[in-house]
């Protein structure tokens, strides 16, 4: 009999090809996905004079740098431009596949993927990109790697890995009504830290995730990185299988069916041993914003920042007043009391559908105090937005409805946020600067964004949800 | 890949937690190529202040860490963002080797890549070597990944390193070289798989 095996040694299992006496495994790459930052490894690769060796296995989108408003061919800034117009001549000198500017299926990297149905449970996934753990909520086994790396399986089809310590957190109970992936997720980081599952492959169980719809569990994995984590999962299930079903490049009729007899084996076999047990009680979480300049800087909706002069740790309290004069925030102060100058709806933590539905029915009948711009996950997600009329409610609301791309998640296409302004983003990064130099980023999920958006502070989306439908 | 068994230099405090890649390297930097001089940036908004001017207070703006080919950091040195301009920054500008008492996985991943050794020591070494260096700023600290000690004054404080990357470092291998050498059981893996795993070739293509 075989030892018990979590979820994830069955997939480091399935794609070990050699391990060093030294630990460290080559293992074998399934997917592999580019975008325009990936032009130090097509250097690479070129420099060595070596062909792409599975240009069938890789993917290209143009996301990073894609513009969000007029006409999208028509980029002013030249290097920008240039960034767009080298992912498209990288990707066609080596004969791969790319959802480029001018493709309906354009979007964000890491929408794209499970859209496309190129994500699939079981398989091993990388790309040149540190949220590339999103794909894991499809069960498979997907991190982020350096230009080098890219390089590497660029060249080989392989990675070196040395195995991730496993960690389980499981999600006990039921969520409250209006608590969505994004408050558990950052209600899991607040509690272990941003380094708190470093050099950790974690798998996420229970209720509460099982519960969560596709949507729900990417936004969840796309954030394991924030807790340092290699990668995050959700072992695949009935609600995993339907949505792939029908997708494009995912196997179809009986190849469909077979495949999911594969997939269904791919659990946690009862027993197995896990390095790190994390448990919550959904029933606790409370809507959640980020108050500081780490993502573990996060607090229930109705609690007040930390005062320095009550942190007893010198170190910590250093800390605390580095990131509240970095925030513009008083010691102490309530977070409901905080008033935000714009939103931002987006990025491959937040632009799928479920994540504009949930905003806009916030928003439906009602005007935002701030400007803001919402920009789906991809252009896809974009124009089924449009189908439903989401586009008119975020229009009328006086928001801006942009195209897909990363956008004001990290502002390197220029959609930026101001110096000293404070943007309620559903993004995954608070760091200084991260949406622009000295801007001011508050984490939480779409619908409190929208929340702020038409309180002009942040707010308790429950309040303004009351006697609407969630 | 560049060679390093032990270096002498002079070592920078950064006393921050949670130095991330994207304040190593500021996103709009990110289009530069690497031979657009990327050190020049490196940690480009604490050092300079948004007239462009050096902040004199910023510990790499000292005379005696200006040239630091070693920087000392906080927990979790190097988190946030993949990209591997943050360890081209630190490389180009001169730096050898981060000690710290964790770094960022994937940080740490693209570091031996490009030769820059990530020691890791406890949260107390990293205090005390801190408080050496703004003790006495000028004192050169050694690095010896030979011994896996580092030399500060009198003292020596024993380091961390994955053993692998310890040994490509002494030896200033490549992956792509290593890699290679397992052409044949790369082939054989394929061959199998496509069997074993036949959904796992996308539709679309197959
Ligand atoms: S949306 Fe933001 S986090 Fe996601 S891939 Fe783009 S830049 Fe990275």
């Amino acid at each position: 009999m075989i030892a018990p095996q979590t979820l994830f040694d069955k997939l480091w299992a399935s794609h070990e090809i050699a391990r060093r006496e030294d630990g460290e495994a080559l293992l074998w790459v399934d997917r592999h996905y580019v975008h325009e930052g990936s032009f130090h490894a097509f250097s690479q690769v070129k420099a060595r004079g070596r062909p792409v060796a599975e240009p069938g296995l890789t993917f290209g989108v143009a996301d990073h740098y894609v513009p969000t408003r007029g006409s999208r061919r028509a980029i002013a800034n030249p290097e920008i431009a240039r960034m767009v117009r080298q992912v498209e001549e990288n990707t066609a000198a080596n004969h791969v596949t790319l959802f480029g500017l001018d493709d309906p299926r354009q979007g964000i990297v890491h929408v794209v993927g499970p859209e496309q149905g190129l994500t699939l449970p079981g398989l091993l996934i990388g790309c040149g990109d540190s949220h590339t753990s999103t794909h894991g909520a499809l069960g498979a086994y997907a991190f982020g790697i350096g230009a080098s790396e890219v390089a590497h399986v660029l060249m080989t089809q392989t990675i070196w890995q040395r195995k991730p310590t496993r960690m389980r957190v499981t999600v006990d109970g039921k969520v409250a009504p209006g608590i969505t992936a994004k408050d558990i997720v950052l209600a899991i980081i607040a509690q272990i830290g941003a380094d708190g599952a470093t050099g950790c492959a974690i798998e996420f169980a229970g209720a509460a995730i099982r519960g969560l719809s596709m949507e729900g569990r990417l936004t969840l994995c796309n954030m394991s990185i924030e807790a340092g984590a290699r990668c995050g999962m959700v072992a695949p299930d009935a609600t995993t299988f339907a949505y792939l079903r029908g997708r494009p490049y995912a196997p179809a009729g009986a190849d469909f069916d077979r495949a999911v007899k594969q997939w269904s084996a791919l659990v946690t076999d009862g027993g197995a041993a896990f390095d790190r047990e994390v448990t919550l009680d959904a029933a606790a979480i409370a809507p959640i914003v980020t108050w500081g300049t780490s993502p573990e800087d996060a607090l229930p909706i109705d609690a007040s920042v930390p005062d320095p002069a009550r942190e007893p740790d010198e170190a910590r309290a250093d800390y605390l007043r580095g990131a509240l004069a970095y925030m513009g925030i008083a010691p102490g102060q309530k977070l409901t009391d905080v008033a935000v100058d714009r939103v931002f709806i987006g990025s491959c933590t937040n632009s799928r559908i479920e994540d504009l539905r949930a905003a806009a029915a916030v928003l439906a009948g009602r005007v935002s105090k701030v400007p803001g711009l919402v920009s789906a996950g991809s252009s896809l997600v974009k124009r089924q937005a449009e189908e439903e009329g989401l586009d008119h409610i975020f229009r009328n609301a006086g928001l801006e409805w942009g195209e897909s791309g990363c956008s004001m998640c990290v502002g390197i296409n220029g959609d930026l946020v101001a110096p000293g302004e404070r943007c309620a983003s559903t993004t995954n990064r608070n760091f200084r600067g991260r949406q622009g130099p000295g801007a001011r980023t508050h984490l939480m999920s779409p619908a409190m964004v929208a929340a702020a958006a038409v309180t002009g502070h942040l707010a308790d989306v429950r309040v303004l949800m009351a006697g609407r439908k969630i | 890949m560049e060679k390093l068994v032990s270096l002498t230099a002079s070592a920078c405090p950064l006393n921050v937690a949670n130095l991330n890649t994207d304040q190593l390297l500021p996103a709009r930097f990110l289009k530069w190529p690497r031979s657009a001089g990327i050190g020049k940036v490196l940690l480009h908004d604490l050092r300079f202040d948004a007239e462009q001017r050096e902040r004199p207070d910023f510990p790499l703006n000292r005379p005696a860490w200006r040239d630091a080919k070693i920087v000392v950091g906080g927990r979790n040195f190097g988190c946030g963002s993949s990209r591997e301009a943050a360890v081209y920054a630190l490389y180009d500008y001169g730096v050898r080797c981060v000690i710290a008492p964790s770094f960022g996985d994937i940080f740490s991943g693209n570091a031996i890549q490009n030769g820059l050794l990530t020691a890791i020591v406890s949260d107390d070494d990293a205090a005390a070597l801190m408080a050496a260096l703004e003790a006495k700023p000028d004192q050169p600290v050694t690095v010896d990944l030979e011994q896996q000690i580092i030399l500060c004054g009198n003292t020596t404080y024993p380091f961390t390193v994955d053993p692998v990357r310890r040994m490509r470092l002494l030896n200033g291998w490549d992956d792509i070289d290593i890699t290679d050498s397992y052409r044949d059981r790369i082939a054989a893996f394929k061959a199998d798989d496509r069997t074993r795993r036949p959904w796992a070739t996308p539709r679309a293509t197959s």
